[in-house]
């Protein structure tokens, strides 16, 4: 799974990856579309400037064995375990086709197929939740392997701090990945912080890690597949920190008015896709007319979800006392 | 049959729910080496071995989750905490995912969980320790809760809560590890979700559940000295609430009292008041009448805690009250 560093990925699996950072660029932007015309509500965060981190990682993982458990940023995790963008545009749009039967929303995309555990609106409440599963995959001797996703803000939660412990101490496979975005909402993290390398809190509890460039897909795909080799065949957890970026606010009614233009325009010279697509054009891996001709796919996949979701139905009236108990 | 204390019983339910499916894991604070805080995990390291009951450090909101976790990804976790008091520590685990999380994945994912310990009210413990918390967990729907009062249900709610396959809270009380009780051997199960009706009577329902029941009953021999015939129901189970139970015996006695250990705000017992006197108007001649903990943080000094607490003299005067006599 995991590939030495200076090798090169192969093309297909690198068109691959570019395309999956495109699905998610495009369907994150109709989301925001939507939004505007109100089909959907409430909170709904993007995740335009991350998505290296969520297709690199969950490429390099089996979904057939191993899990990803993520907190309410959730749309890229799903769409790069390979959810129907279709059954995921009805559930922001509250459809009993959603893949929460509309139920759900933004925040709370699962599939239990794909062992996609969401999806968690409580700040770092998914940490616990993905080291139990770990648990299962220790006892069970499964061979699989947990990506537990957290961003910068949760990193500060006790359950945090009491999963890393009991990871450690139980010998559980699992990676935890803080996508440090650089802000907590609208808190910059070196704010809030006691340690500006947060690699130092999973080696407090004896929790190996290392910081990636979460702006490259490819090195994101190697440190991943590199840290789910090492849970997997030691058993034991990994921490990782993916540095990162997010392009919009914190969820669409942040104007984001704590950081300069300055700041987000130099992180969009650093773009996970234009860095891939750049590499891929330099090395004739790509001419403008593949890019083109993936990008109408993707934003045709797009469309297609908005009209899927805008055709289906409305939940049923009685939907509301289903699925509470067994 | 056999006279088992209620730890032994739980214990072999546990003993014997484990034994029957290896996805019953036990995890929790000294439930390992130390056999138990209160002695009810007594020996099932030794038999079960440490994958199976697993001792963790003092982290309820993360050892909650974890629970939870694992529950999601197919195994049948029984949680303990020392006692509900520490559950506090994990309240948002228990609400915001072992409760919703069914619900919030469009029934994707079940949660078979048991989360134990003892509850409600001790002695000489203070404000922290010595609280019924049942209340606050029967406010969420996607949680059951259980609170048996012999070591029999003890057994057979426990089997039955560790086999439902939705999060449930198994309410003991530290007062009745040792109490004895008769119980069946082997395979005893008393369904979630059935009232037992205690004692039968004619002149007035007192309902009640968990510690309270045995000062209720003796209540009723009290009230039986004074010509007052109650009929005494135990809950059993709190969420889901056998409703029918109490209305088929509140239309023969006209009359009820509620008897609950909890505070009376927003309470299950003030709850269950609520019930009979909307689904009862017609067929009562009283007032319900709620005998509840007192609306005060427990006190440490024993007189007082005792006078916090449901009495034999509080339940007799509140059938009285009903009955005008």
């Amino acid at each position: 799974m995991a590939v030495g560093k200076k090798e090169r990925l192969d093309a297909k699996f690198e068109a691959k990856l570019l395309k999956e950072m495109l699905l998610i660029r495009r369907f994150e932007e109709k989301a925001a579309q939507m939004y505007g015309l109100k089909k959907i509500g409430g909170f709904c965060h993007l995740y335009i400037g991350q998505e290296a981190a969520a297709v690199g990682a969950i490429a390099a993982i089996d979904l057939k064995r191993d899990y990803t458990v993520g907190a309410y940023r959730d749309h890229g995790y799903a769409l790069a375990c390979g959810m129907d963008p279709r059954g995921l545009m009805a559930e922001l749009f509250g459809k009993a086709t959603g893949v929460s039967k509309g139920k759900g929303g933004s925040m709370h995309f699962f599939d239990a197929g794909l062992h996609m555990l969401g999806g968690n609106g409580i700040v770092g409440a998914q940490i616990p939740v993905a080291t139990g599963v770990a648990l299962k995959c220790r006892y069970r001797r499964d061979g699989g392997v947990v990506l537990c996703w957290f961003g910068d803000g949760a990193i500060h939660q006790g359950s945090f701090h009491e999963s890393l412990n009991m990871a450690k101490i139980w010998n559980l496979p699992i990676i935890y990945i803080c996508e440090n975005n650089q802000y907590g909402m609208g808190t910059d993290f070196r704010r809030v912080s006691s340690v500006a390398d947060f690699v130092v809190m999973g080696e407090s509890y004896g929790i190996p890690g290392k910081q990636v460039n979460g702006m490259d897909v490819a090195e994101v795909y190697r440190e991943v597949g590199e840290a789910a080799a090492k849970a997997r065949g030691e058993s034991t957890p990994v921490f990782l920190e993916i540095k990162t970026y997010r392009y919009r606010g914190h969820s669409m009614s942040d104007p984001a008015k704590y950081r300069t233009p300055e700041e987000l325009e130099s992180y969009k010279k650093q773009d996970p896709i234009l860095i891939l697509r750049s590499r891929m054009e330099e090395a004739g891996r790509l001419t403008e007319a593949d890019y083109a001709a993936m990008d109408a796919e993707c934003k045709a996949v797009c469309d297609e979800a908005v009209k899927f979701a805008e055709d289906s139905p409305e939940p049923e009236p009685s939907a509301l006392y289903e699925d509470i108990l067994a | 049959m056999s006279t088992l204390t209620f730890r032994e019983a739980l214990r072999a339910a546990l003993d014997e729910e484990m034994a029957r499916d290896d996805s019953v894991i036990l995890l929790g604070e000294e439930v390992g080496q130390y056999n138990g805080a209160y002695k009810v995990s007594q020996g099932l390291l030794e038999k079960y071995g440490p994958e199976r009951v697993i001792d963790t450090p003092i982290s309820e909101e993360g050892f909650t989750g974890i629970g939870i976790g694992a529950a999601m990804a197919g195994l049948r976790p029984v949680v303990e905490w020392m006692t509900f008091n520490f559950s506090l520590q994990a309240v948002d685990q228990i609400v915001s995912n072992a409760a919703k999380m069914r619900y919030m994945s469009g029934g994707q994912f079940a949660v078979p969980i048991v989360f134990r310990g003892p509850n409600g009210p001790a002695e000489f413990l203070g404000s922290q320790h010595s609280q019924a918390l049942q209340s606050l967990y029967a406010h969420f729907p996607g949680l059951k809760v259980v609170a048996p009062s012999t070591p029999a249900d003890g057994k057979g709610l426990l089997k039955a809560a560790i086999r439902d396959d939705n999060p449930v809270l198994f309410l003991e009380s530290e007062m009745m590890y040792g109490l004895k009780g008769e119980v069946p051997e082997g395979e005893h199960l008393v369904p979630l979700g059935l009232a037992d009706v205690k004692r039968q009577g004619k002149d007035v329902t007192i309902v009640t559940y968990s510690k309270p029941v045995r000062m209720v009953l003796e209540a009723a021999e009290a009230l039986a000295a004074e010509g007052i015939d109650a009929e005494v129901i135990d809950l059993r189970s709190l969420r889901p609430l056998d409703e029918r139970a109490i209305y088929e015996s509140v239309v023969r006695t006209n009359r009820c009292v509620v008897v609950d250990e909890s505070m009376p705000f927003a309470s299950v017992g003030s709850h269950v008041a609520w019930l009979v006197s909307r689904n009862c108007f017609d067929d009562l001649d009283a007032a319900v009448e709620l005998v509840s903990g007192e609306d005060v943080p427990m006190p440490y000094n024993h007189a007082l805690e005792l006078a916090a607490q449901p009495s034999l003299e509080k339940i007799v005067d509140a059938a009285k009250r009903v009955l005008y006599a």
